[in-house]
C-alpha cells in the first residue's frame, strides 16, 4: 500500500477569539429574517402605541389648563413647583432674625358634591389638610420660583424646616395649639439661614442650617399660611371621586413676633403669592392684624409638582408617558431572546454551535452580547422617539410635562433601551436553562407580564402588594422610567406608571441581576450537560 | 505530528444503557475509515464525545494529538458533520456556512469555495429549511470543509443521497483520503463502504470488535472454509475429522470444513469414496462478514438457530 503524506492546510489566517464568536452571532440573528422583523415590530409597537396614546398625564383640568400650566414656575433646581401662599413681610436689607410664636392652625376645604359634615357659613368643610402649612420664611426676592428657607407648623406633620422647595427637615412634632404653641425662628446670616423651634420660646432647638447660594443683600422676610390641594387618598376613592382633589385653605395665628435686622419700624404688607385663579377659588384668603397678633389665612403651596397631577389643578404628565407600551415591546424581544438559543436545541443546531465553539461559557457570553446589543440599538431611537416626540404630543394637548434634567432624559432614555437589553438577555438564559422553545416562551412572558399586571394597583387591589411586584421581580426595572422624584412631604399618588419603590438604577439593577444570575445558572449547565 | 483522532478507553452510560464500553481507535490519516456498527453500537455517541460534545465517564479523546475543547478554530482541525438537520430552517444555506465562517474569522470567500465544492451552487442562497436530505448532506459536507481541515468526520453522510449523489460522496471522501486526510465515516450498512473505505473500525455494544484493513477483514471472514455437500453427511464429516478438519453441519446435507483446502478435500472423499454434489471454497462478502462479526454484538436480533460442532 502506498503510503500518503498527512494532509497539511494551507496557513490560514483567522482567530476564533470573543469578537469571532460575537460576529458568528451577529449573522446568526440578521440571517433570520423573521427575528429582525419581529425586532423592529417591538419597536414600531412602543412607539405606535406609546404616541398614539390620548389620556397621558394626570390632573383635575377643569377650566384651567394651558393658562395654568404656561405659568409654571420652575425652584432653583429646574423642577416644577407650586408657588403660592398668603405672605406677610417686609424686606430684609442685612443679616438678622425672624421669631414668632404660632398658637393656631385650623383649615377648610371644599367638599366634592354629597358632602353633609359641619361646614362654614361659605359652604367649606372644617379640615386641616396634612400637609397645611403656617409658618415664616426668608424669600430670596418675590419671583416665583425663587430660593427660600422657612420654618413652619403644619398640619399632621409637626414643625418643618423647608427649603428651595424639595428640602424637607422634621423639626418638633405634635399639632399646634394654644395650649401648645410653636416658636419658630430664622436666622440669616450671608448665604446661611438656620432655624430653630421652641415649645417655649426660651429652649431652642436648631432644626437645621440651609445655605442659599447668591442670596441677594436685601432678603423678604415673613410670614405665610398655605394649604394645599385635599388629596383624599388613594385607590379606590381617588379613583371613583375622578380627581379626588379639592382646594383646601388654613389660617394660622401668629404673635411675639419680632424681626431683628431689618427697617427699623418697617411695616408688615400682606400679598397673595402666585396663581390668582388658586386665591379666586377660595374664600377669606387674606391677613389681618389686632396688636401683636397676626391672623393669616392662605391656600396653595410651597412645594414641588409631582407627577399624577394629585396637586395641581391643571393636567401634568412626565416624559415618560408614552412609554406605556415599552411593555409589549419587551415580551416580543424576550421571546426572541429565548428563542434565539432555543430554536437551536430544538434542530440539534447547538451541537453545530459548540463543535464551532468548544469554549461554551464564550459562546453564551457572545450570545448574550449580540441579543443585548440589538435590543439596546434598536430601543435607544425607539424611547427617545417616545420621550421626545410624546413630550412633544403631551404639550401640543395642554398638557403640562414636568421639566427634567437632560441626565433625567438620558436616564430614562437609556434606561428603557437597557430595559429591553436586559430583558431579552434574560430571556435567552431561561432559553438555554429550559432548552424547549415552548417552555422558555412561556415562562418569560409569565416572568414579565404576570408581576406587571398584578403592579397595577386595580388588579390586586393592595397597593403594598403591588408594590412589592416592583420591588422584587424583573418588572422592577420598569423604575428606570421614573423621571420625577416621590415627595414625602406632598400628598399624592405615589404608583405606577409614575412613581416606583425603587430608585431607576436600583430597579435596572434587580433585572440586572436576575439576568446575572440565570446567566450564571445557563452557564453552569451548558457547560455540564451533554449537548 | 500527524492529524489524527485518537479514542482509548471510552465509557460512557446513559441511565442504565451503556452506551461506550472501552471504545479505543485511532483514525490514520491518508485513509478513509469506516466506522461500523448496528445501531445503538455507540458510533455517534463516540463521535460526540470527540466532538468534545458529550463527557465520557472515563477515557480520552484526541484530535490532532488535544481534547477538542483545546483547540484553537477547531474547524480547521476536524470538521465533522454529525446531523445534516442541525440547522435553522429560515437561513439560507450561504449564511449557514457564513456565521460558521466567522466563528473562526474565515473570510466569504472560503464560504463560497466550500459552496462550490460540496455542488450547492446557486441552491445555497434558497432557505436551508427547503432543502432535500441530500442536499443537506451536501451542507453538511460543505460545512465540515470549512476549515480546510486535516481530519473529517461523517456521520452517515451517505443517507439521503441519490445514487448520483453517492457516487459524487464517494469520489469525495476517496479524494480527501488521497489528499493526506484523515476520514472517518460511520455507517450501519456495510455495503455503503465497500468500495470506499480502506480501514474498518467494526463496532458493537459500544467497544471495538475489529480494527482491520477491508482486505483482512474479508479474508479473516472468508477464513480457508469449503462448502461440501454430500447425501452421506455422517460418513463424510468422519473422513475428514480424521483428516485434521473441523466440520460444522450448516444444512440437511450441507458441511462447513476448515482446516483443508477444497482440493484436499476432494482427494479425502473420493479415496474414501464418500459422494458428494459440490465443493466449492467460500468467499465472504464484506456484508457477510461484518454479520458474522457483529452477530453477537446486535442487541435486538432474531432467536438464532445454531448447531454445534459433533
Amino acid at each position: 500500500m502506498t503510503t500518503i503524506a498527512p494532509y497539511r492546510a494551507p496557513q490560514q489566517a483567522g482567530q476564533d477569539g470573543f469578537w469571532q464568536l460575537a460576529h458568528a452571532e451577529w449573522t446568526k440573528f440578521r440571517t433570520v429574517r423573521g427575528w429582525l422583523i419581529a425586532a423592529i415590530f417591538a419597536m414600531v409597537l412602543i412607539d405606535g402605541l406609546g404616541l398614539a396614546l390620548v389620556d397621558a398625564g394626570g390632573g383635575v383640568g377643569g377650566g384651567c389648563r394651558a393658562s395654568c400650566a404656561a405659568a409654571v414656575p420652575t425652584g432653583p433646581s429646574g423642577e416644577a413647583v407650586l408657588d403660592s401662599f398668603y405672605y406677610v413681610r417686609q424686606p430684609l436689607s442685612a443679616d438678622g432674625s425672624l421669631t414668632v410664636r404660632v398658637t393656631s392652625l385650623t383649615g377648610e376645604y371644599q367638599p366634592q358634591g354629597g358632602y353633609v359634615g359641619p361646614h362654614t357659613p361659605s359652604g367649606l368643610a372644617s379640615k386641616l389638610v396634612p400637609w397645611a402649612k403656617a409658618g415664616i420664611v426668608i424669600q430670596q426676592s418675590s419671583k416665583p420660583g425663587s430660593a427660600y428657607a422657612a420654618m413652619m407648623v403644619t398640619g399632621q406633620h409637626g414643625v418643618r424646616m423647608q427649603y428651595d422647595y424639595t428640602g424637607d427637615i422634621a423639626g418638633l412634632p405634635g399639632q399646634v395649639s394654644a395650649a401648645s404653641p410653636r416658636w419658630l425662628r430664622l436666622t440669616r446670616s450671608g448665604d446661611t439661614i438656620i432655624g430653630y423651634d421652641s415649645a417655649d420660646g426660651r429652649h431652642w432647638i436648631k432644626v437645621s442650617s440651609v445655605q442659599l447660594p447668591g442670596l441677594p443683600k436685601t432678603v423678604l422676610a415673613g410670614m405665610f399660611a398655605t394649604s394645599p390641594l385635599y388629596f383624599q387618598g388613594n385607590f379606590p376613592s381617588y379613583a371613583q371621586s375622578g380627581g379626588g382633589t379639592s382646594p383646601s385653605r388654613a389660617t394660622g395665628v401668629f404673635d411675639n413676633v419680632s424681626l431683628l435686622g431689618g427697617r427699623p419700624g418697617g411695616a408688615w404688607t400682606g400679598e397673595f403669592v402666585g396663581s390668582s385663579e388658586r386665591m379666586d377659588s377660595m374664600p377669606g384668603i387674606g391677613f389681618h392684624q389686632a396688636g401683636g397678633r397676626f391672623t393669616i389665612t392662605g391656600t396653595g403651596d410651597i412645594a414641588p409638582i409631582v407627577g399624577g397631577g394629585t396637586n395641581t389643578n391643571f393636567v401634568t404628565g412626565t416624559i415618560a408617558d408614552h412609554l406605556v407600551a415599552v411593555i409589549f415591546g419587551l415580551l416580543v424581544l424576550a421571546v426572541i431572546g429565548a428563542m434565539f438559543i432555543t430554536t437551536e436545541y430544538r434542530r440539534g443546531m447547538i451541537r453545530v454551535t459548540l463543535t464551532a465553539s468548544p469554549r461554551r461559557g464564550r459562546m453564551l457570553a457572545a450570545k448574550a452580547v449580540v441579543i443585548g446589543l440589538v435590543c439596546f440599538v434598536l430601543g435607544l431611537p425607539t424611547a427617545a422617539l417616545a420621550v421626545i416626540a410624546g413630550s412633544a404630543i403631551s404639550r401640543s394637548r395642554g398638557i403640562y410635562i414636568l421639566p427634567v434634567s437632560w441626565l433625567t432624559q438620558v436616564q430614562v432614555i437609556v434606561g428603557v433601551a437597557a430595559l429591553l437589553a436586559v430583558a431579552a438577555v434574560l430571556a435567552m438564559a431561561v432559553g438555554t436553562i429550559l432548552r424547549r422553545s415552548v417552555v422558555a416562551v412561556a415562562t418569560v412572558i409569565v416572568m414579565f407580564l404576570v408581576p406587571y399586571v398584578l403592579g397595577d394597583t386595580s388588579v390586586l387591589g393592595s397597593p403594598a402588594l403591588s408594590e412589592w411586584m416592583f420591588r422584587v421581580t424583573p418588572v422592577a426595572a420598569f423604575a428606570i422610567q421614573q423621571s420625577v422624584p416621590a415627595y414625602a412631604q406632598v400628598a399624592g399618588q405615589y404608583g405606577p406608571p409614575e412613581y416606583f419603590a425603587l430608585a431607576p438604577w436600583a430597579g435596572l439593577a434587580v433585572l440586572c441581576a436576575y439576568a446575572a444570575v440565570a446567566l450564571a445558572l445557563a452557564t453552569y449547565l451548558l457547560r455540564r450537560r451533554d449537548a | 505530528m500527524e492529524a489524527t483522532i485518537e479514542v482509548a478507553g471510552l465509557h460512557k452510560r446513559f441511565g442504565s444503557t451503556v452506551a461506550l464500553d472501552g471504545m479505543s481507535f485511532v483514525v490514520q490519516p491518508g485513509k478513509v475509515t469506516g466506522f461500523v456498527g448496528p445501531n445503538g453500537a455507540g458510533k455517534s455517541t463516540t463521535m460526540r464525545v470527540i466532538l468534545g460534545l458529550d463527557t465520557p465517564d472515563q477515557g480520552t479523546a484526541l484530535v490532532d494529538g488535544q481534547p477538542y475543547a483545546k483547540l484553537r478554530r477547531p474547524l480547521s482541525h476536524i470538521g465533522a458533520l454529525l446531523d445534516a438537520g442541525a440547522l435553522q430552517p429560515g437561513r439560507s444555506a450561504r449564511n449557514h456556512l457564513l456565521w460558521l465562517a466567522h466563528s473562526q474569522g474565515m473570510t466569504v470567500q472560503r464560504v463560497d469555495e466550500v459552496i462550490e465544492q460540496a455542488g450547492l451552487g446557486t441552491a445555497a442562497r434558497r432557505k436551508a429549511g427547503g432543502y432535500s436530505l441530500g442536499m443537506r448532506q451536501r451542507l453538511g459536507i460543505a460545512a465540515a470543509m470549512l476549515g480546510d481541515p486535516p481530519i473529517l468526520m461523517l456521520d452517515e453522510p451517505f443517507n439521503g443521497l441519490d445514487p448520483e449523489g453517492i457516487v459524487w460522496a464517494r469520489a469525495f471522501l476517496r479524494s480527501l483520503a488521497a489528499q493526506g486526510r484523515a476520514v472517518l465515516v460511520s455507517s450501519h450498512l456495510m455495503s455503503e463502504l465497500q468500495d470506499t473505505a480502506d480501514h474498518l473500525v467494526v463496532t458493537g455494544r459500544g467497544r471495538v470488535i475489529a480494527d482491520t484493513s477491508v482486505a483482512e477483514l474479508i479474508a479473516a471472514a472468508s477464513g480457508d472454509r469449503v462448502t461440501l455437500r454430500t447425501r452421506e453427511r455422517s460418513q463424510a464429516m468422519t473422513v475428514l475429522a480424521q483428516a485434521g478438519g473441523t466440520v460444522a453441519t450448516t444444512d440437511r446435507d450441507t458441511l462447513s470444513v476448515g482446516g483443508l483446502p477444497a482440493e484436499r478435500v476432494v482427494t479425502l472423499l473420493t479415496e474414501a469414496g464418500v459422494p458428494f454434489a459440490e465443493v466449492s471454497a467460500h468467499r465472504a462478502s464484506l456484508e457477510e462478514a461484518y454479520m458474522e462479526m457483529t452477530r453477537d454484538a446486535v442487541e435486538f436480533r432474531a432467536q438464532p438457530v445454531q448447531e454445534a460442532t459433533p
